[in-house]
C-alpha cells in the first residue's frame, strides 16, 4: 500500500518489511518516531522497546543478532556515544542475524548538544555505513543495509539527518509482513567471546573485509555520477546532495558524484568518477568527511585534483546547508551570476524573538522555583541536564548552571561539592534521564561521601521527545502494562536516607523540602511529582480578581506563558492556563483564585 | 502541476493539521507530493513552518528561498520571516492577529502585528483576514487552520480543488468537529472567491 509518511516512519516500515524480529532504542530528537511507528503498525512476533539508554538497546539486540535474529537499534547521534562501548566491541565479534543501527545527525544542531558525524563512527569502529538523501531513498537502503550485515557478519550503520527524518513523502509498502525465521544461538565461545587473541584475529580481518566492501560499495546503485563531464565537479551525500540537485537542475553540464556509503569510501568508484576532473567541490554537513577521504585518495593514487569544501574555507564549517546556501556556493565555485530571485528583506521591521519556554503550567517551573525560593541568599550550584528542564534556565528562573550530557548534572554536584565545601550542591534530573543515566551516579556520591541535593523533576513521561513511556510509566512498547520502577524505592535501595517526595505545585510543601535537605550532610534527594501538562487533562484555570494591584510579580517571579498584561492590566489567558495553581501562591495580596474550566 | 507551498506560524497554531490536508489532497489530485515539519524544541512556542512542495523536480524537502508559490501565515510576523521564500509573484494569505512572544509580559516589546501586515501589503500580494473576525461564529481561533484552507482552495491559487481539500477535510477532523469545520472552510472559501483567479 501506498502511504504518506515520515522519513522516519519510512524507515522503521522498511525494518517491517525486512522482516526485522527485535527493535530497541532510546528516544532522542530527531530519531524517535522509527521505533514509534513500528509499534504503531502491525507487528506480530517482533519484539519492540524503548530500553532504558541506548547501550542497553545496542546490548538487547546483540543477542538477537548472535542468535540469528535481524534487529534494528534507534537512536539520535549523541545516543550513539552511549552505545559505543557495545558498538566497538561489536564490530570486533560481529553478528549472524543483520543488525542496522540507526544514529541520526543533527545538523544546526537544531536540538542536540552536539553537531558529530556518525560517518566518523563508522570509519572509527570499521563498519559499513549508509547515508540515505530523502525517506524514499532511506526506505530502499534499510534492505541494503541488512543485506551487507548479513553478508560480512557486521553491524551496520544507518545515518540520515534531520531533514530526511522529519521529510514526508509517499512510500509503497507491504501491508503484510513476516519476520524473518531465525535458527537461534549456536554456542561458541571462540566466537562470542571477546578476547584479545580474537580481537587481534578479526582486526586483521576487518581491514581486509573493508576493502572488499569498499568495492562492493564502487558498483552500489546510490553512488551516482550525474550530469555532464564538467572539469569543475562536486561531490555530495546526504542531504547535500538533494539540495545541490535542486540547483543543478538547471546546470545539467555539471557533474554530480554522490556518495551514499561513506565508509568504507568507494574508492574504485571515485576514482573513475573523478577521471578527467581537475577541481572538486564537496559539499557536505557537520565534518569535512568526503573531502578529506578524497584527499587520502588521491594522495595514494597519485591523482593532481583541487579539493575545496569545509577545508578550505568553501564550505561552512558549522551549522546545516540548504538548497540557497549551497547554490550562493556553487554559483561562486562555478562562477555563474549571482541573480537573486528574492524579495528582498532587509527593510524588514524587528521581528518578534520567540524563545522555547517551558508551557504554562508546567511543573518544573515550580520545582525550579521552589529551589530558588528557598535557597535565596545561599550560595548554590544548580547543575542541569537533558530534557524539557534545560529550560530552566532561562529568565526569571535561571536555575541551571550547567548542562553538559544525559545524566551529567548528578555527578558534576559531587564535584562541585567537593572543590567548594561552602556550596550547596544540587542536581536537576528528569524521570527518564534518571533511569537512562542517572542512577550510577547517585551510586557514586553514596560510595565517595558526596554532599549533595538530587532534585528528580518526574512528570511521569519523557516529556522533550514526544511523551514517550520509560521504566517509571508502567507501560512498554508492547503494549503491556507492568510493574513501575520506583523512583524513591530505588533510592532507598541505594542508600539515601533522606527521600522526599512533593508536589512542587503545592509551593509550602516544596520549600520545606528544601530547606529540610539543604543542611543535612550527604546524599538527599527531593522527587517533585507532578504529570507533565500536555498528557494530562487541565484541573482548572486561575483567574485575576479585582484585588490586583498590578504589582507584576508573578510575571517577574516564575515567567508563565499564560501569564501576560492586557492594555497594562496583569491577567491570565485562559486559554493557556492550566490551573497549576503556582501563582496563587506567588500573590502577595491574593488576587489570583482557581475557578472551575 | 508545479507548487511550492510555506506555511508558517507559532507553535500550537495548527499548522501542521494544515499541511497535512494540502499535502494529501494534491496526491489526492494525482500529483507527487514531499513535504517537511519543523519538530522538537521550536515546538513549544516558538516559529513553526511546512514546507510542502507538489510535483516532479522538487529534491530538496525544504522549498528555496524564491520559490514559493503562496504562504499561508496564520501570523503577521511569521510570514515577513518566511517572506524569502516566496516568489516575487507569489501570494501571502495571512492572519492579521498577531500572537505575542510568550516573554512578551517579561520582556515587553510592544509587538502588535499592524507593522507587519503594512509591510506585508507594500512587498507582495496578499491577502489579509482577521481570523479572530472569521472563526468567531465557530466560538474558536482554533479554526483558523481550516479556514484559511478555504481562502486558499477558492482563491484558486493552491491548484487544487475546493472539494478534495474538503474530502480530506472531513477524513482528517474528529466527527463531533466535521460540521464546524466545513463551516470554517466555507467562510474562508468566500472571501478567497474574492480574490479569484482563473
Amino acid at each position: 500500500m501506498k502511504e504518506y509518511v515520515m522519513g522516519n516512519g519510512a524507515i522503521g516500515l522498511a525494518a517491517l518489511a525486512a522482516g526485522v524480529n527485535l527493535v530497541s532504542g532510546y528516544p532522542g530528537t530527531p530519531s524517535s518516531e522509527i521505533v514509534e511507528t513500528i509499534a504503531k503498525y502491525p507487528h506480530n512476533d517482533v519484539h519492540v522497546e524503548w530500553s532504558v539508554n541506548e547501550k542497553a538497546a545496542m546490548e538487547v539486540a546483540a543477542a538477537a543478532s548472535y542468535s540469528g535474529a535481524r534487529t534494528l537499534v534507534t537512536m539520535k547521534q549523541v545516543g550513539l556515544n552511549v552505545a559505543s562501548d557495545p558498538l566497538m566491541s561489536l564490530a570486533y565479534v560481529g553478528v549472524k542475524g543483520g543488525m542496522v543501527v540507526v544514529s541520526a545527525d543533527d545538523p544546526g544542531p537544531i536540538s542536540s548538544q552536539t553537531e558529530q558525524d556518525t560517518r566518523r563512527f563508522a570509519e572509527f569502529a570499521r563498519i559499513p555505513v549508509f547515508d540515505p538523501a530523502s525517506p524514499e531513498e532511506a526506505y530502499e537502503m534499510i534492505k541494503d543495509a541488512y543485506e551487507c550485515s548479513e553478508r560480512y557478519k557486521t553491524p551496520v550503520l544507518f545515518r540520515p539527518t534531520t531533514r530526511v527524518d522529519h521529510a514526508y513523502a509517499a512510500i509503497e509498502h507491504p501491508e503484510h509482513t513476516v519476520p524473518k525465521k531465525y535458527p537461534g544461538f549456536i554456542k561458541d565461545s571462540s566466537k562470542w567471546v571477546i578476547f584479545p587473541r580474537l580481537s587481534f584475529a578479526n582486526h586483521a580481518m576487518i581491514e581486509k573485509r573493508n576493502v572488499e566492501i569498499g568495492e562492493e560499495f564502487s558498483s552500489y546503485r546510490f553512488n551516482t555520477v550525474e550530469g555532464g563531464n564538467s572539469e569543475k565537479a562536486v561531490v555530495a551525500s546526504g542531504i547535500s546532495y538533494s539540495y545541490a540537485k535542486e540547483f543543478l537542475k538547471d546546470y545539467p553540464e555539471v557533474k554530480l558524484i554522490r556518495v551514499a556509503t561513506p565508509y568504507p569510501f568507494p574508492e574504485s568508484f571515485m576514482k573513475k568518477a573523478l577521471e578527467g576532473v581537475s577541481e572538486v567541490l564537496c559539499l557536505e554537513e557537520l565534518s569535512p568527511y568526503n573531502e578529506e577521504q578524497i584527499a587520502k585518495l588521491c594522495g595514494r593514487n597519485g591523482i593532481l585534483l583541487t579539493i575545496r569544501g569545509k577545508l578550505t574555507g568553501n564550505v561552512p564549517a558549522s551549522g546545516e546547508l540548504s538548497t540557497n546556501m549551497i547554490a550562493g556556493i556553487l554559483q561562486e565555485y562555478l562562477g555563474l551570476p549571482k541573480d537573486s530571485v528574492e524579495i528582498d528583506v532587509s527593510d524588514a521591521p524587528k521581528l518578534p524573538v520567540r524563545p522555547p519556554v517551558l508551557c504554562a503550567g508546567c511543573p518544573h517551573r515550580a520545582s525550579f522555583y521552589a529551589v530558588k525560593k528557598a535557597m535565596k541568599g545561599r550560595k548554590c550550584y544548580f547543575c542541569g541536564d537533558i530534557g524539557c528542564y534545560t529550560l530552566g534556565n532561562a529568565q526569571p528562573l535561571d536555575m541551571a548552571d550547567t548542562c553538559l550530557c544525559m545524566g551529567a548534572g548528578i555527578t558534576m554536584a559531587q564535584g562541585f561539592s567537593w572543590v567548594d565545601k561552602e556550596g550547596i550542591a544540587f542536581a536537576f534530573v528528569g524521570d527518564s534521564t534518571f533511569f537512562a543515566s542517572g542512577m550510577t551516579g547517585v551510586v557514586n556520591a553514596v560510595y565517595n561521601n558526596a554532599n549533595m541535593i538530587l532534585c528528580v523533576l518526574d512528570n511521569s513521561t519523557t516529556a522533550m521527545t514526544g511523551h514517550q513511556p520509560h521504566p517509571g510509566t508502567g507501560r512498554n512498547m508492547m503494549g503491556d502494562i507492568v510493574e513501575k520502577v520506583d523512583i524513591a524505592s530505588v533510592l532507598t535501595g541505594i542508600g539515601l536516607t533522606k527521600v522526599i517526595t512533593v508536589n512542587p505545585l503545592n509551593l509550602n510543601e516544596a520549600m520545606g523540602a528544601v530547606r529540610q535537605c539543604a543542611d543535612l550532610p550527604g546524599v538527599k534527594a527531593i522527587i517533585f511529582k507532578s504529570p507533565c501538562v500536555a498528557i494530562t487533562k487541565p484541573s482548572g484555570k486561575c483567574r485575576v480578581n479585582e484585588s490586583c494591584i498590578n504589582c507584576g510579580k508573578c510575571i517577574k517571579e516564575i515567567g508563565c506563558p499564560a501569564l501576560i498584561r492586557v492594555d497594562g492590566q496583569t491577567t491570565i489567558d485562559p486559554n493557556l492556563c492550566t490551573g497549576c495553581g503556582l501563582c496563587t501562591q506567588i500573590c502577595p495580596v491574593n488576587a489570583i483564585e482557581e475557578v472551575a474550566r | 502541476m508545479k507548487k511550492d507551498i510555506l506555511i508558517c506560524g507559532v507553535g500550537g497554531q495548527g499548522t501542521v493539521l494544515a499541511s497535512k490536508i494540502i499535502a494529501a489532497s494534491a496526491s489526492e489530485a494525482g500529483d507527487p507530493v514531499h513535504s517537511a515539519e519543523t519538530i522538537g524544541m521550536a515546538q513549544r512556542g516558538g516559529p513553526v513552518t511546512s514546507h510542502v512542495r507538489i510535483g516532479e523536480g522538487a529534491y530538496s524537502p525544504l522549498i528555496p528561498f524564491g520559490s514559493a508559490d503562496m504562504i499561508l501565515a496564520f501570523e503577521p510576523a511569521e510570514a515577513v520571516r518566511n517572506l524569502r521564500y516566496l516568489k516575487k509573484d507569489g501570494i501571502v494569505i495571512v492572519n492579521s492577529v498577531p500572537v505575542k512572544p510568550v516573554t512578551e509580559s517579561l520582556l515587553p516589546t510592544g509587538y502588535d502585528g499592524t507593522e507587519m501586515t503594512e509591510y506585508l501589503k507594500k512587498k507582495c500580494t496578499c491577502i489579509v483576514i482577521d481570523g479572530e473576525e472569521l472563526c468567531r461564529p465557530f466560538g474558536s481561533s482554533r479554526y483558523f487552520n481550516i479556514a484559511i484552507l478555504g481562502v486558499a482552495a477558492a482563491s484558486g491559487r493552491l491548484g487544487i480543488a475546493k472539494e478534495i481539500v474538503l474530502k480530506e477535510i472531513e477524513r482528517r477532523v474528529p466527527e463531533k468537529y466535521i460540521e464546524a469545520n466545513k463551516a470554517a472552510f466555507q467562510a474562508g472559501a468566500e472571501i478567497g472567491a474574492q480574490y479569484a483567479v482563473n
